[in-house]
């Protein structure tokens, strides 16, 4: 880069607080960064960092109670204080954004045509009709099969991924100079993630549209930035290009936040690496034999087969991870296991009790040596139980220990999950998400269960979080020696953990094998894609696994 | 430390109180004031009230019929004869009466059906919600007047009168509840601590009723409100179209209010109506106050938010900058001043 | 895209044909509730007459009824004579009750129209200026104005209101009946009587009985509609306020739209999608508030005549009445679902 493309926009001092009930939050503090023509920025923050508020602040899209001082500017037009009219003209016009949830984003109850025609028609003198041409022209443009079709599909028609990329053809519509893109593809599974960023990475190409590009994934960083902007709790801490980023960091979170990201192929940290208990290939401790699920449809519609004819064994001490995109049935596969959902046909052994038919007596005894967590960390606790009482609640169900047992046991398990002790008369709402999931785990823990489903334990938390809570799991695992199903959809993780791996897609058993060979030798092309789509947090190697994909395609 | 503040806290409607701010506050306040002066009204009528419930005389003479307001009769009397004030006061009471019984009743079995139905599902679900929906969709009213002629056969006298308009407001009122505290219970039913409870081998009734109910209560106080203020309009109506309480057993708004329709308004007497009705517009007023504010707190889309998640910033600082957080005095300028600012420690949570 | 379109219209026929079987049940539940709630308290002569005659002579009047049979017999008989329209026949005045439900089920829905047309003139409105200026005095005022005329029970509004305008007061209005006896007569000699006053002076075309009729509407219709009104307030507003939050308006306003159009074709259009549905839910008030207004006004309507029955212990006529509005109400709410249908895309899915 020898001479620098002219400044497009540019954010000096920027600050943002909140008036609330009490006193002012302040969500961004004087963070100033630029983009050029044709430069994809990225800003990178984990919730709260104030990486989303900065930019919405922008374009005046903040509520009422924000307060906006420093200063913004786009060419020579000032945009902080401008109101109505004025700032309309620069929304969509110069400066476009695509949102993190496309099926929210897209009003529900107007096709995919009316809502790119209203936002032509917002800024150019065309007629409908020519508005309309230019939108299946839009859509074309984004790849979105039989445009002339798809343009009157109302939101609900279409899939998650051409959802966004409707959201991409209104942003490209008035051919912005900046389009502000928000976590654009968090929502999205990941093989549709990396169509989405080829697109985005193409549009960059061929219509020199500069991209703020506003994530918390490291892998879509490397993968898409030109320069980096780290925020931490509203600050600006670091900024510089992608390789300096990434190679020399230079603040402590960002060494942190690098250091946290699981790498799919990256070497296992030391604490993961030792197996206590080699698993057990003789004792089953789930067996699945041709496990079909179906939920009746709608009145007159088929019934939805959430799983397919699927087998698989998982042995006593193993962790076997259970992957796949939304909509593969991981998750009714791992309810089916603990008896949350009842299978339609097929076999389904627990711990050596086929499950089909079992009396719900027959069941609770069952249970207490099976355990599950949940994903969402908000929820998986009874916000009105302390944590000493969540944790110990399957032992006063199955009425085991005396009092002074269960609370001898609970400060045992507080102290494996690595929380201080006087958590045990917290609340759930006063723990961090992380916490809460480690409450989860000691919970679930706590009858030394023989099998352990874990649905996507980690996936609401932030990366920094995630590792902490990943690490625990396994040295617990390896301790305790449990059997574990992990569903996951993140092949990162996988890698840190599993010792074997199912691939599933659309109900079906894609491929099943050691994490070795899944991992580096996939034999199934869907588990190679999967792979190939995972953008790896490394700008070089991104970079040489974007150019051997472009080359094929 | 259990301080004043703190312990004062523990009183269910002081911490909600906290929790309000500007309109909501002065909402639930008005509202609140004439709920206790409602109540004080109902509870101390016999000394408030100048006259007796069915007084028509004092000293031995008439108090005459449809007399204006004068200083022996504030109000005014009634085509009956009766002093207006004293049967405005006395209305006070059958109101309270009937509202505590309705609502008692309603909540017990709509919320346990509720429960059930929306828990167990199966056979019994279906076949309770499809005749709820019927009743629910039936004109409440005419349910009320139904159940009123079942009950009484049509008129009655003092406390059965009372159980009868109590009644038909329970028949009326058990669907919403139903409905509501169903739909609750079955988002509840998939929250993953509901269903950790149950795979930790916890039976249907514990966690129904351990689990479940506390986390589909929170859905009822603004119901409530809703069916106190629909009690007392319905008390009113059915008063109103002639199944009221017997004059001379208790005092009911809504009958003096027919009768005053049917024989003064032609005259052009307004006062044996108007206060009736005003007594009426200030009870539903300020039960439906609480309810407007209780929505709003309740309703975290339309509150103006305090702090974010601070547990998980205060997580961060301590792993990312370990030991500066653990050491305030040596915390950098840019982490001090994430701490001293704004963002609100949550309950309990000091350290 | 034809085969797109059959489809989605396929799929919205399959959705009203599901709707319209549940209704069914529906009123079959209240009929046969109604029938046996009315019959706990015995049959229709004995809760009339029982005490004013002999045994004797009450015995033999319910065999000439027939009430002396199986109930269940009674019901079925009850139920055939239903599905034929036979509701029975009022023994105060020995009307057919079909009649009568034909004759003021007009003066009804021509009230609830009138009604409806006020409501959505202020509840609209103002709805959408509490939403916009959320927690502002407008937005404060609003809200009292629409907590206060829910809370006053419409016949106390329409007893102020007959205060106010009625002859004792400004003497503007008339405050009973729909329409004057002179322009009833004129009217019928003219040979309209399609029940829907406003219809017949239209067809007169004479300006001297529309106007006669319009004003008879007025204070009914304001009673009735300012307690309707109270209701589109708080859920215009609320689901306004709902919408608005949303990201799909966000993302309209991040697209460079006018507010204004994003306010009326985007947040209000959604916000009446939650609207129409529980105004499917509030038929059942509005009719109980259609009752009490008629009674108030003396207007001949349903609730009026439902009134008169009960005054008279007419036991029969009161279950007519009662099962042709559980009729009415279930036809209203399926109209509701078609309206939802057509508003909502994702419904026709």
């Amino acid at each position: 880069m020898t001479s620098p493309a002219p400044v497009l926009l540019e954010a000096t001092n920027l600050s943002v607080s909140f008036q609330t009930d009490g006193p002012p939050v302040r969500a961004v503090k004087r963070v100033s960064f630029e983009v050029r023509k044709g430069e994809i920025l990225a800003i990178v923050g984990e919730s709260g960092s104030g990486k989303t508020v900065s930019s919405r602040a922008m374009v005046g899209l903040l509520p009422r109670t924000a307060r906006i001082e420093g200063e913004a500017r786009i060419d020579q037009t000032e945009l902080i204080g401008l109101h109505g009219e004025a700032i309309r003209r620069v929304r969509g016009d110069r400066i476009a954004m695509i949102f993190q949830e496309p099926s929210t984003a897209l009003d529900p109850v107007r096709t995919a045509g009316w809502q790119i025609c209203e936002a032509l028609l917002s800024h150019q003198n065309i007629s409908r009709k020519e508005a309309m041409a230019r939108a299946v022209e839009l859509l074309d443009l984004v790849g979105i099969p039989d445009p002339e079709i798809r343009v009157h599909s109302y939101p609900h028609q279409l899939s998650g991924g051409q959802k966004q990329r409707v959201m991409i053809a209104m942003a490209i519509s008035c051919d912005p100079e900046v389009i502000i893109a928000d976590e654009p593809t968090t929502a999205l599974d990941v093989t549709v993630q990396a169509q989405i960023l080829d697109l985005l990475h193409d549009l960059r190409e061929r219509l020199g549209t500069a991209i703020i590009l506003i994530t918390h994934n490291m892998g879509v960083v490397a993968d898409m930035a030109d320069r980096v902007a780290v925020m931490f709790r509203g600050e600006l801490v670091e900024q510089g290009t992608a390789e300096q980023i990434f190679n020399d960091p230079q603040h402590p979170y960002t060494k942190h936040l690098l250091g946290s990201v699981p790498r799919l192929g990256g070497a296992r940290p030391a604490t993961m690496d030792a197996v206590a208990a080699p698993p057990v290939e003789a004792e089953l401790a789930l067996s699945v034999r041709h496990l079909d699920v179906f939920f009746p449809g709608r009145i007159g519609s088929p019934p939805v087969k959430a799983v397919k004819d699927v087998s698989l064994e998982l042995h006593r001490h193993e962790i076997l991870a259970l992957v796949g995109e939304s909509g593969s049935g991981k998750t009714t596969l791992g309810r089916c296991a603990v008896g949350l959902q009842l299978p339609t046909g097929g076999e389904l052994t627990v711990l050596g009790q086929e499950l089909r038919g079992i009396r719900p007596a027959a069941l609770r005894a069952l249970r207490r040596r099976l355990a599950f967590v949940f994903q969402d960390p908000a929820s998986s606790l009874n916000p009105r139980m302390s944590v000493a009482d969540c944790i110990s609640e399957p032992m006063r169900v199955h009425r085991t220990g005396t009092k002074a047992e269960r609370e001898a046991r609970v400060a045992e398990l507080l102290d494996a999950v690595e929380l201080p002790s006087d958590y045990a008369n917290r609340y759930p709402h006063e723990l961090s998400g992380g916490q809460r999931q480690r409450v989860s785990l000691a919970r679930a823990l706590v009858m030394d269960p023989e099998l352990l489903v874990a649905d996507e334990p980690t996936s609401a938390l932030d990366v920094s979080v995630q590792a902490k809570v990943l690490e625990v799991f396994v040295r617990l695992q390896h301790q305790m020696g449990f059997a574990c199903l992990f569903i996951t959809h993140d092949l990162a993780v996988v890698d840190l953990l599993a010792d074997r791996i199912a691939v599933m897609r659309s109900g079906e058993l894609v491929e099943l094998g050691s994490r070795e060979e899944v991992l580096r030798n996939p034999q199934q092309q869907y588990t190679k894609d999967l792979i190939e789509a995972v953008p790896i947090p490394d700008p070089v190697v991104q970079k040489a696994r974007r150019d051997v994909r472009r080359g094929k395609a | 430390m259990p301080t004043l503040k703190s312990a004062l806290r523990k009183i269910p409607g002081v911490k909600l109180l906290g929790t309000t701010h500007g309109l909501q506050r002065l909402m639930l306040l008005i509202g609140s004031g004439i709920m206790a002066l409602f109540v004080l009204v109902a509870i101390f009528a016999d000394s408030l009230a100048p006259y007796a419930l069915a007084q028509r005389k004092y000293q031995g003479e008439f108090f005459g019929k449809q007399q204006p307001p004068s200083s022996d009769h504030i109000l005014g009397t009634t085509v009956e004869g009766y002093d207006v004030l004293s049967r405005v006061i006395y209305g006070a009471r059958t109101a309270l009466l009937v509202v505590i019984m309705a609502v008692a009743a309603s909540i017990v079995i709509g919320v346990a059906l509720g429960v059930i139905s929306g828990y167990l599902g199966g056979w019994l679900d279906r076949i309770l919600v499809l005749i709820m929906d019927a009743v629910y969709a039936f004109p409440s009213l005419l349910l009320a007047i139904v159940v009123a002629i079942v009950i009484s056969g049509g008129s009655s006298s003092g406390f059965g009168g009372m159980m009868a308009a109590s009644l038909s407001i329970t028949v009326v009122f058990v669907p919403r509840y139903f409905r509501v505290v169903r739909n609750a219970t079955l988002s509840a039913k998939s929250l993953p601590y509901v269903e950790a409870a149950k795979v930790g081998g916890a039976r249907p009734g514990r966690i129904m009723f351990g689990h479940v109910l506390p986390n589909v209560s929170q859905s009822i106080p603004v119901l409530l409100t809703l069916n106190a203020s629909e009690a007392i309009l319905t008390l009113a109506s059915l008063g109103f179209l002639g199944f009221g309480i017997e004059p001379t057993s208790a005092s009911e708004w809504g009958r003096d209010l027919s009768t005053a329709t049917t024989s003064d308004l032609t005259n052009g007497i307004w006062w044996t109506s108007v206060y009736p009705g005003l007594a009426i517009v200030l009870v539903v007023t300020g039960v439906t106050l609480i309810g407007e504010s209780l929505n709003d707190v309740l309703n975290p889309l339309l509150r103006t938010r305090g702090g974010t998640t601070t547990a998980d910033e205060r997580e961060l600082e301590e792993t990312v900058l370990g030991s500066q957080a653990d050491m305030p005095d040596d915390v950098p300028a840019a982490v001090a001043g994430h701490v001293t600012e704004g963002a609100e420690a949550p309950e309990g949570g000091a350290r | 895209m034809a085969t797109k379109q059959r489809s989605s219209s396929a799929a919205l026929l399959r959705y009203l044909g599901v709707r319209l079987a549940l209704v069914v049940p529906t009123v079959l539940i209240l009929v046969t509730l109604v029938f046996f709630l009315m019959r706990v308290i015995g049959d229709p002569i004995s809760a009339k007459l029982g005490g004013q005659l002999t045994p004797d002579e009450l015995e033999r009047r319910r065999e000439a009824a027939g009430y002396n049979r199986p109930i269940f017999v009674q019901y079925f008989e009850y139920l055939g004579n239903v599905v034929q329209g036979d509701f029975g026949t009022a023994s105060k005045d020995n009307r057919k009750i079909l009649d009568v439900v034909l004759t003021n089920g007009a003066a009804t829905v021509e009230l609830v129209c009138w009604s409806l047309i006020i409501a959505f003139l202020v509840g609209i409105p103002l709805g959408r200026l509490a939403a916009r200026y959320h927690d502002r005095l407008a937005d404060v005022t609003i809200r009292f104005f629409a907590v206060l005329v829910y809370a006053a029970p419409v016949f106390f509004l329409g007893l102020v209101l007959k205060l106010i305008f009625g002859a004792h007061g400004l003497g503007i209005l008339p405050t009973s009946m729909r329409v004057s006896r002179t322009t009833e007569l004129a009217l019928a000699d003219l040979g309209y009587d399609s029940h829907f006053m406003i219809v017949d002076a239209l067809r007169s075309g004479q300006w001297v009985y529309i106007s006669d009729v319009l004003k008879h509407a007025i204070l009914p219709a304001v009673a009735l509609g300012l307690m309707e009104a109270g209701i589109f307030i708080r859920l215009i507003r609320i689901n306004l306020l709902e919408t608005l939050r949303t990201d799909y308006v966000v993302a309209a306003r991040a697209r460079g739209v006018a507010e204004r159009r994003v306010v009326s074709k985007h947040a209000f259009r959604n916000a009446l999608i939650p609207v129409v549905t529980v105004m499917g839910m509030e038929i059942a008030l509005m009719l109980c508030g259609a009752i009490l207004t008629e009674t108030t006004f003396e207007w001949p309507g349903l609730g009026y005549a439902l009134s008169q029955y009960l005054l008279a212990r007419d036991f029969v006529a009161v279950q007519g009445i009662v099962t042709a509005i559980a009729l009415l109400v279930a036809v209203i709410s399926f109209l509701i679902d078609v309206i939802n249908a057509l508003v909502d895309p994702r419904v026709r899915y």
